[in-house]
């Protein structure tokens, strides 16, 4: 089976601070790290090559240079190949023009199944998976918590909020993982070393994708959308606490908010 | 000088150590420090990441890195129990270390397993009446056809309640002093070998260092290290100049845990209405303590890096760890006055730092002893 797994290097704090003038990331000083339901896909790619003999995969990731390490540390958990794709060409990217380019990149690799992460902290969009999926024409499964093999086919449980689907999917298709799908494993030692010094990573620029994408569907011109205004949120107001009265006066009182609200 | 950075392999490994020492050792440090027993499920994680056998190569089995790596993850480790720190340490250089001396035979039977992370080592030279006198091993080796019989014992033995492997030295020639001292490669379970109790000690309480009890012991010809009597002292002294790079590393890895502690603390602690990091004593004291850590750091690596290039670094490492083994003492006790009397409870980690810091300055050679390699390497006394 050849597994190709989509990661995305975040930076590694939920306190993004943004710079106001250009309302872009400040990555400087923040460390940063495999995208957390990224890095469990990257972990239940390695589970299910280990249950597949002859199986392999391959980890991608677009973004600056600096990407490389990401793609090294999934190296050193045990990924056999990866590709940075990576040109000014393709920066200030949405979600439309990244899943348009990623997809580019993925049409020069051989797959059966494409797995990326539900979501990234630092964007939170959930698009760039479902969008791949689309743009190959690929079945998908998205909020994966578990992925099992039967023959040809898998069979992946999708979570909701309130129940579980059990899906059976027929490959080539596209699974975006949850977090809890897999708990990664750590890198080893010899990974580290093998991840410099025995494994590749594949520079993908625009020249290599060039025949596979619309150059109106890369970087900011080939993006739908732009982010008009990026703020840090600010704290709610503080919370009203209904103190005295008996347990049914408390729960009355809280009934005639909820209601002079709408809510009920 | 070229270039005063790590690796990409090394700070990648760096950033693995210190993650797996916050997740998987940080939890269970105190634990460990109380019950004074090491968990064997650590010991299985820190084999399956490829923590036994950092310094060696792929083609023996080992995970391919070098000695600065090997450093990095014995302080990494260090910051959060540096009874893990000694664990590790005392496995790879002191047994492993004995065992570069061994045929190829032995290396293939013996060091293979300890590195590939199948088997756990040991290193039994001190004995009751052999400290510093190293040469005062009491402990014989009598030939009996194709065998050895030993005879004595051994104290102090780190890992040795939990080691598959046992390096032993024992005199095999006692007219010829020092150079009639042998190594031996002694299995768990050969009968007469019996492990006693963890010796009650002040710190690094989660490490093995029990007595060892050397009766009637039969060990295979073909187990005596390198195949050739009298080179035990020499094997001995050449793993423990090794051991010192590991011991620095722990040494620098305590006081920059503890000085990561206070710093947490100092910042949300108020006295007199401010924090008590906003006082100038806590500013200047944090400043001399970090600057101490670091020139300890780059005394560990230097040794660790001449040993990688294959330099006399034996009196580098008597030097990075008698500093550096002073600083960790020194650090210790400053941030758990620092915090005050919480640094004196056992709620917070300082305390066990200061307590598992004095070992630094007295196991692998005492502070003493490194002053003598060192003046000896400069010739004062000649």
């Amino acid at each position: 089976m050849k597994i190709v797994v989509c990661i995305k290097q975040v930076p590694d704090t939920t306190e993004v601070r943004l710079d106001p003038k250009t309302n872009t990331l400040i990555r400087d000083g923040v460390p940063s790290i495999i995208n957390p339901d990224d890095k469990a896909g990257v972990e239940a790619a390695l589970q299910l090559k280990e249950k597949v003999e002859g199986s392999t995969v391959t980890v991608i990731s677009m973004g600056p240079p600096q990407a490389d390490v990401a793609l090294r540390e999934a190296l050193a958990m045990g990924c056999d190949e990866g590709i940075l794709v990576s040109d000014r060409a393709f920066g200030g990217a949405d979600t439309w023009a990244t899943s348009h380019t990623i997809a580019a990149a993925l049409k020069k690799l051989e797959y059966d199944v494409i797995i990326t992460g539900r979501q990234a902290i630092d964007g939170d969009t959930a698009q760039v998976g479902p969008q791949i999926a689309e743009t190959l024409g690929l079945p998908q499964v998205s909020y994966a918590e578990a992925i099992d093999v039967e023959g040809d086919k898998l069979i992946v449980t999708r979570q909701y909020e309130d129940r579980k689907h059990i899906i059976e999917v027929a490959t080539p298709c596209l699974i975006t993982a949850l977090s809890e799908l897999a708990e990664p494993r750590y890198m080893s030692v010899r990974g580290i070393m093998d991840s410099y010094r025995e494994k590749e990573v594949k520079l993908f620029t625009l020249e290599e994708i060039k025949d596979t994408v619309d150059m109106s569907d890369i970087g900011l011109k080939g993006s739908c959308t732009r982010v008009k205004q990026s703020f840090t949120k600010q704290a709610k107001g503080a919370g009203e606490k209904i103190v005295d009265g008996s347990v049914d006066e408390k729960v009355a009182a809280i009934i005639a908010k909820l209601q002079e609200k709408y809510i009920i | 000088m070229v270039e005063f950075k790590l690796s990409k392999e090394q700070l990648l490994a760096k950033e693995m150590f210190s993650k797996f020492a916050e997740n998987e050792i940080k939890p269970i440090a105190r634990e460990m420090d109380e019950t004074e027993e090491f968990s064997m499920d650590l010991i299985a994680k820190l084999q399956k990441y490829g923590m036994f056998g950092i310094p060696y190569a792929k083609e023996i089995g080992g995970s391919g890195a070098d000695v600065l790596t090997y450093a990095l993850c014995i302080e990494e480790i260090s910051k959060r129990d540096a009874s893990t720190g000694i664990t590790l340490s005392v496995h790879t250089s002191l047994c492993c270390g004995s065992l570069d001396f061994g045929t190829d035979e032995q290396k293939e039977k013996y060091l293979r397993p300890l590195v590939d992370g199948r088997k756990v080592g040991c290193f039994g030279l001190t004995e009751p009446g052999a400290g510093t006198d190293a040469g005062g091993v009491q402990t014989s080796a009598v030939k009996d056809g194709d065998n050895y019989i030993l005879n004595g014992s051994k104290v102090f033995t780190t890992n040795s309640g939990f080691a598959d492997t046992f390096i032993i030295f024992a005199i095999t020639d006692r007219t010829l002093g020092t150079k009639g001292m042998s190594a031996f490669i002694v299995e768990k379970g050969t009968p007469g070998l019996t492990v006693g109790n963890n010796i009650p000690r002040m710190g690094i309480r989660a490490a093995s260092n029990c007595e060892v009890a050397i009766q009637n012991v039969v060990v295979p010809a073909a187990n005596l290290v390198g195949g050739k009597e009298g080179t035990g002292y020499k094997i001995a002294m050449t793993a423990l100049a090794g051991g010192r790079i590991g011991v620095g590393a722990q040494s620098v890895g305590i006081a920059q845990g503890a000085i990561d502690e206070t710093l947490k603390y100092i910042k949300e602690r108020k006295q007199f209405g401010k924090t008590i990091g906003s006082f100038q004593n806590t500013q200047f004291k944090m400043a001399e303590l970090q600057t101490k850590v670091d020139a300890a750091r780059l005394m560990v690596w230097r040794a660790a890096v001449a040993k990688d290039n294959h330099e006399n670094y034996a009196p580098l490492a008597a030097m990075c760890k008698l500093y550096a083994s002073e600083v960790a003492n020194d650090v210790t006790r400053a941030c758990v006055q620092l915090m005050g009397g919480y640094g004196f409870s056992r709620e917070y980690p300082v305390e066990r730092m200061h307590r598992d810091a004095k070992i630094t300055e007295i196991y692998e050679g005492t502070s003493e002893a490194m002053k003598m390699i060192i003046s000896g390497s400069m010739k004062v006394g000649r």
